[in-house]
């Protein structure tokens, strides 16, 4: 059974019913899940957690979903990795990997569509819907799969075959919008309203958004039950960055784990970096801007909880960095190169964002940290094809290996 | 009838311009602020616009041409 009791207007607190809404009606402000916690306390305990399911769904009581309506891919429990290699080259004592792209759809979505995808089912919604450009649309064509649902989803019409293809092997219907991104936004966004379809990042983002709190439980458990000092995250609508700080208060606040001030860090790439650009003009008005990186995963020019995002930042002692196009590149392959993690191109601002943290000084480096790793390397492969390392051609011949090797032994990279 | 929640975001020369005021001559419909905040040379307008859907459309393009960027209230909702 779920402790979620209504939705809150995140600005006038205003209370709805746990509906598909996902903005006040007084006031136009967000809305957000609110819970019983009495109810969750009486609860929950770290043994009751530590017995569950090896998912997300360990956490049910903390999620708005009643069990009958989970729709189950086996999301979440990913790698907590310590990171010695990578936290030697970066100058720290303690850094830890959370690697997310172990998920089905190989991304951190899987987390919030799964919430979204079984409360739209609890809502008596036939349909998923979404307006994406590549994970969003792979974890919510898995999931309305998985659940028995359609699924459709619009895309922008020159996006390349290839990333439609993480979402066409699940049969959605996928309808591609002849018109610009700001077209799609638009359209997608009146459907939300007009017709009975869940849209899982519209009508039911609340919903959506509590998944990505999950982050947060599953790390202060793999650290033994203690969260960590400082967490670098990146950020898009920054919902992400948001809801990670979230999970671990709330953690903190059901004695779970001791208060201990968890410093956050966002991390964007110059080419879209809204919030950061806010952050560092110290105002709290986000300009929207047009995307323009490699980074695509985070290429959201208005972000819808940009202001929470800097608020949390704010309130934790936080702060935020943008990195460019190359650096992106290098994360990618400091991460792979001393971690054996291939993280899409939103890990690489990930890591290269905690590189500028410790350099502007907004991160201690003997401080536990914890960076996440939101997204899988193959689906963004482009970005790195023509950094990586090249294969040396030889015939089949010991004596041609021998010539090739003598001339490039630092390329075949072992020695004896 | 149709209603419409949108976001006017006003940069530069369009944040003293009476934009929402001349939409609602210009244009059959009906505009109702709900949120908003603005600086000298930056400012940020949340509204329900109402009236027939066309009108909407040909009022919110209207809006756009005077230099105004004109979001869904959401945000951007086309994610990765």
């Amino acid at each position: 059974m779920t402790y979620a009791t209504s939705l809150a207007c995140r600005e006038c607190g205003r209370e709805f019913p746990l509906d598909p809404l996902h903005v006040c009606d007084f006031c136009f402000g967000p809305l957000e899940v609110a819970y019983d916690h009495d109810g969750i306390q009486s609860k929950i305990s770290r043994e009751r957690i530590e017995s569950g399911p090896r998912s997300i769904w360990r956490y049910k009581d903390l999620l708005p979903v009643d069990d009958d309506f989970i729709v189950d891919l086996n999301v979440g429990m990913t790698p907590l990795l310590r990171a010695d290699r990578l936290a030697e080259q970066l100058g720290m004592r303690e850094l830890w990997i959370k690697n997310d792209t172990c998920n089905p759809s190989w991304s951190f979505k899987d987390r919030v569509v799964a919430v979204a995808s079984s409360r739209a089912r609890q809502l008596g919604f036939k349909t998923l819907a979404c307006a994406s450009t590549g994970n969003l649309a792979n974890s919510v064509s898995a999931h309305a799969a998985r659940a028995g649902m359609d699924a459709i989803v619009f895309i922008p019409h020159d996006l390349e075959a290839g990333k439609v293809l993480g979402s066409a092997v699940y049969n959605p219907t996928i309808v591609a919008v002849n018109g610009s991104y700001d077209d799609v936004n638009r359209l997608c966004s009146e459907l939300a309203d007009n017709r009975h379809w869940a849209f899982v990042n519209i009508n039911v983002r609340p919903y959506y958004a509590e998944g990505s709190r999950t982050l947060a439980y599953e790390v202060a458990e793999q650290l033994g039950w203690r969260a960590p000092r400082q967490v670098v995250a990146p950020m898009a609508s920054g919902s992400l960055f948001t809801k990670i700080h979230k999970g671990f208060q709330e953690f903190q606040r059901y004695g779970l784990i001791e208060e201990t001030p968890v410093r956050m860090i966002g991390a964007q790439a110059e080419g879209c970096s809204p919030i950061t650009s806010a952050w560092r003009n110290e105002t709290t008005n986000i300009r929207p801007v047009k995307p323009n990186t490699i980074a695509k995963s985070l290429a959201i020019g208005n972000p819808a909880d940009g202001y929470y995002a800097l608020k949390t930042m704010k309130r934790t002692d936080g702060g935020a960095t943008a990195v460019t196009d190359p650096e992106v590149v290098e994360g990618i392959q400091m991460l792979a190169e001393y971690e054996g993690v291939f993280a899409e191109t939103a890990g690489g601002v990930t890591i290269a964002g905690l590189r500028q943290a410790i350099a502007n000084e907004q991160i201690d480096p003997n401080e536990s940290t914890v960076a996440f790793i939101t997204g899988g390397g193959l689906k963004t492969s482009d970005a790195v094809v023509d950094h990586v390392t090249q294969a040396i051609p030889i015939e089949g011949t010991l004596q041609s290996f021998e010539a090739a090797f003598a001339e490039a032994p630092e390329a075949v990279g072992v020695g004896g | 009838m149709a209603r419409r929640r949108v976001r006017f975001t006003f940069e530069g020369d369009s944040v003293t311009e009476p934009v929402i005021y001349l939409v609602g001559h210009e244009f059959d419909v009906v505009t109702n602020i709900r949120m908003a905040d603005v600086e000298h040379d930056f400012g940020w307008v949340v509204l329900e616009v109402d009236g027939d859907h066309d009108e909407i459309d040909r009022a919110l393009a209207w809006v756009a041409s005077k230099g105004v960027r004109v979001d869904p209230v959401a945000g951007d909702v086309v994610e990765s």
